[in-house]
């Protein structure tokens, strides 16, 4: 499987997804600079997290206005499966890939911790390795992670099977404690949690892990 | 000439900028004639306390700072030690004091970038960052305050530059009240032979200021941390600089791709005094001079004079000597990353720093008297008077001082400040916060670094000399409660006035117990800042050396973690306990008593017991591990416990009264746990080395239980009080 992580000014993810694809794939991934304006054909994108441009203006405002995402949403829109975690889920939001947005955290604070989730669809490209009803464990670490979208756009992601993930119990104030979403085709995810920080025993477990694999089965 | 730089220089100026009359007589003599308002602010941050050590340089020099992996030590950005493989280690701790107190988000977070500036100064890839907290008693009307903003300044920017902050320490006491201690520590990797260092060389070779902008932030903070606060410390809140860590992060990056070239000849950061003590420390030790257009400084605000450009501590700023013709490719790599770039001045053989202007020469000073001629004190000090041991009685309720003291403000659990920091990006924290020390991974290979923060300031008041041992050896020893080998430390100093003999007395005492433990553990000083004048109308802070402590371990799938691991292991005890109560957290906490003399520090045993505990790991015969410390015994088990959710039934003997068994603070202990088989293997070998191992129980349970439920717990109820206090304490902040 042959991926591209998008890397924008203030990515502090971009290592890390990147050793992550290379562990679980075998391939390295390609890293795309926020300034190309097209990048060579791969099956799989992924906007890694951070503070690009600094969380200035709202978190991913200005990344979804770069050059490269015009390209991403292209490819996106097309059907290359597309994964963006923590600043990559803002960023998706911002563009309007993915509905809704991302406020800060009910408390306030930021918040780092393991948090369990809930698989809320087993057939998706993504989540096809988890078990029915299997809980998972994967890390959070945000600032603003507290989705928000108006009732009719939750209902029709309910309605639509959009909802990937959900947190066990609530930790940022999300909307019907959503954790993660896909497009309405289902090969976009964002999600707040950091799969790409749990593929190994030594950093707390490999949950994250079955993520990627999900897509390299699918893809073959 | 700018207006400002017209001002008669008058003793009520000279006095404003920190100089006594005898200082500004020397200034007077190695000029040779008087200096224009520039040049004295500049000799006045350069002989501030903060960047000439002149209280402090004569007994620093005392300090064992070699061995054969210390590839550089004090006097650079930062301490080097080989790691082995071609890597280096590098680190620093640093305090932001001051500023924290005045505006603590800010203070706070521009000390974690000045300290990541430190460390990647010199070529590393900052990997960890740490920090020592003191604030003052949870009951006083700004402790809430400062806590919040402090935790979430030091969150705010390492989260933004993507180091994780993997760990540290909080401690609260009433003598920080009006001064709490902010200290940060970074760490970082570099290839051994890509060490970057500040001395310049090259006549006619480029100046090369890269970075941020330059504004009117953070003059004289360099002053301001050098004199002690009064009740009118709010008005000095514009000398607090402001930090912009997106910045910081593209400079890292913009950093390590040009030190990924042969472009840098020197590089140095702007830190305290800005440009002034960057291009003055580069040019000394080059053993050159710098010729500096300031015109050509890149600045955010209008109208800025040359005094003004020379003292100003804005953030996120470098500046490099690169070779000749390297200008262009530099340049692009700085606007890729969308950063200044200007050449301000080239080296020259004159040895002095020459400022211009609007075309003019505003500044002509001496570089060797910049920094030779700074005043060194030997200041008239007293030792701390050698108290007498007291007896410290049992308590009414041992198993409510047991709640009291776990679920109280000093040992409860640090979460809810933990949780507010990114400790795992990068993704090579395998020890997170809250156990012994942080273990990170050395990227792509099985080593990992071991790192804590560790001082007892109340021992350090009682006994400065037993202090200052205890603060080196338990680094030493939650380094090795893990598994590492400890190689070296760095330490902040923060002390109270250097002019009172008393106080002086503390640092000197300090300084040689730390001085004695490096030397017996083998375990040099290789980086440190000082804070001195930490007082408060008068009233000093308690002696507070923090100690962070570097270890390397060669695989990191060894390491011990405090949580027991099964029901049915043995609960071994590494040491003995002696009735060493006074100044323990018990006296002070439950029997509200701060008399006596502290725990005494035996180096030798020490390192015979930390050795023979560190092979356990290392062959992995154990990989459960906690040292003893504040609390005693009991919060060692506890901790333990409460880790794993696995309950713990031990007897503890009588030949102790059972307070004193528990809560004592006896140096050189470990509690460990392991299944039976180990536990008589451990037993045997330590005959055979001569180290005293205990075996007093086994885990299992919800409860932890003491001699036959003198002490009788429940596991759910003791966790509810420790990770309850401080939410509910902070509930309502600010």
């Amino acid at each position: 499987m042959k991926s591209a992580v998008i890397v924008f000014p203030g990515s502090n993810c971009d290592r890390d997804m990147a050793v992550a694809l290379t562990k679980i794939t075998g391939q390295k991934p390609i890293m795309v600079w926020h300034q190309e304006h097209d990048f060579e054909a791969v099956d799989f994108i992924a906007l890694p997290g951070g503070f690009s441009y600094g969380d200035y203006l709202r978190c991913g405002a200005m990344s979804a206005r770069s050059h490269v995402m015009k390209e991403v949403i292209k490819r996106a829109n097309a059907g290359v499966p597309t994964l963006g975690v923590c600043n990559g889920f803002q960023i998706l939001t911002e563009t309007g890939v993915l509905p809704g947005a991302l406020m800060r955290n009910s408390g306030l604070h930021f918040v780092c911790k393991d948090v369990e989730l809930t698989v809320e669809r087993q057939d998706t490209i993504f989540t096809s390795g988890y078990a029915q009803g299997r809980n998972i464990t994967v890390p959070v670490a945000h600032h603003d992670g507290n989705y928000f979208a108006d009732t009719n756009t939750l209902d029709q992601l309910e309605g639509d099977g959009q909802i990937a993930f959900k947190y066990a119990s609530d930790i940022n104030g999300a909307q019907r404690r959503i954790a993660g979403i896909t497009n309405k085709a289902g090969n976009v995810l964002g999600m707040m949690p950091h799969p790409e920080r749990m593929i190994e025993a030594p950093l707390g477990g490999s949950d994250g892990r079955i993520i990627f694999e999900s897509v390299m089965n699918r893809l073959g | 000439m700018t207006k400002i730089d017209d001002t008669v220089i008058t003793p009520e100026i000279v006095a404003e900028h920190g100089l006594s009359e005898e200082e500004y007589a020397r200034i007077v003599t190695a000029m040779g004639r008087e200096p224009n308002y520039t040049e004295l602010g500049i000799y006045s941050v350069m002989w501030s306390e903060h960047c000439s050590y002149k209280s402090s340089r004569f007994h620093l020099k005392k300090l064992p700072t070699e061995a054969p992996w210390v590839i550089c030590g004090p006097g650079e950005n930062a301490g080097v030690i080989d790691i082995g493989d071609g890597q280096a280690a590098i680190f620093k701790m640093e305090s932001h004091n001051h500023p924290s107190y005045i505006e603590p988000y800010q203070g706070a977070a521009t000390g974690v970038g000045g300290i990541l500036r430190d460390v990647f100064t010199m070529g590393a890839r900052p990997v960890a960052n740490m920090n020592a907290l003191r604030f003052g008693e949870p009951d006083h009307a700004k402790t809430k305050h400062l806590l919040s903003g402090v935790v979430a300044g030091i969150g705010g920017y390492g989260n933004c530059v993507g180091v994780p902050t993997v760990g540290g320490e909080t401690n609260f006491d009433a003598s920080y009240n009006g001064n709490i201690l902010v200290n940060a520590m970074t760490v970082g990797i570099a290839d051994t032979d890509k060490i970057f260092y500040c001395a310049a060389a090259g006549v006619g070779n480029p100046v090369v200021y890269v970075g941020s902008k330059t504004g009117r932030d953070g003059i004289h903070g360099a002053t301001m941390a050098s004199t002690e606060f009064t009740e009118d410390t709010e008005e000095k809140r514009p000398t607090v600089q402001v930090g912009d860590p997106f910045t910081e992060k593209l400079l890292i990056e913009a950093c390590l791709e040009l030190m990924a070239t042969d472009a840098i000849i020197a590089i140095q950061d702007m830190g305290a005094a800005g440009l002034t003590s960057s291009s003055v420390e580069m040019a000394s030790k080059g053993g050159v001079g710098f010729e500096l257009n300031l015109d050509h400084v890149p600045q955010r605000e209008k109208d800025m004079t040359p005094y003004e450009m020379c003292l100003s501590e804005s953030q996120e700023r470098m500046l490099m000597v690169l070779k000749p013709g390297r200008e262009d490719m530099a340049k692009a790599i700085f606007e890729k990353w969308e950063l200044d770039f200007a050449v301000i001045g080239e080296i020259t053989d004159t040895g002095k720093l020459t400022l211009t202007f609007g075309g003019e020469i505003v500044g002509d000073m001496p570089i060797a008297s910049l920094v030779e001629d700074a005043p060194e004190y030997e200041r008239p000090f007293v030792y701390t008077p050698k108290r007498a041991v007291v007896s410290v009685p049992a308590p009414d309720d041992i198993n409510k001082a047991v709640t009291d003291l776990l679920g109280g403000p000093h040992l409860c659990s640090r979460r809810w400040i933990w949780e507010q920091y990114d400790h795992m990006v990068l993704a090579d924290t395998v020890q997170r916060p809250g156990g012994d020390a942080a273990v990170v991974r050395v990227h792509g290979t099985e080593k990992a670094l071991a790192i804590s923060t560790d001082v007892t300031p109340r021992y350090c008041f009682a006994d400065p000399y037993e202090g200052g041992k205890q603060a080196v050896a338990e680094t030493w020893r939650n380094l090795t409660a893990v598994g590492a080998k400890p190689l070296a430390i760095t330490n902040c100093l923060n002390f109270g006035n250097p002019e009172r003999p008393d106080i002086m007395g503390q640092f000197v005492g300090c300084l040689e117990g730390m001085g004695d433990a490096c030397r017996a553990l083998d375990y040099p000083i290789v980086s440190g800042n000082v804070s001195l004048y930490n007082e408060t109308n008068g009233s000093g802070i308690l002696p507070t050396p923090a100690i962070g402590g570097v270890g390397v371990m060669a695989d990191s799938s060894k390491m011990a973690t405090v949580a027991f691991k099964a029901e049915g292991h043995s609960i071994l005890l590494v040491g003995e306990t002696k009735d060493e109560l006074g100044m323990s957290l018990y006296q002070r906490e439950i029997m509200g008593d701060e008399s006596g003399l502290p725990p005494s520090v035996d180096l030798l045993l020490e390192r015979k017991n930390g050795d023979f505990v560190r092979r356990l790991i290392e062959n992995s015969t154990l990989d459960t591990c906690h040292d003893l410390s504040d609390g005693g015994l009991i919060a060692a088990l506890a901790d333990m416990a409460m880790a794993s959710g696995i309950g713990a039934t031990v007897d503890v003997g009588t030949a102790l009264p059972l307070h004193t068994a528990l809560f004592s603070e006896t140096q050189a202990r470990y509690l460990l746990a392991v299944d039976a088989e180990a536990a008589e293997r451990i037993q045997s070998e330590a005959i055979a080395a001569g180290v005293l191992v205990t075996k007093l129980g086994e885990t299992g349970g919800n409860r932890v239980r003491v001699n036959g439920g003198a002490v009788d717990l429940s596991l759910t109820d003791l966790t509810e009080a420790h990770e309850g206090w401080l939410p509910t304490f902070m509930a309502n902040a600010s």
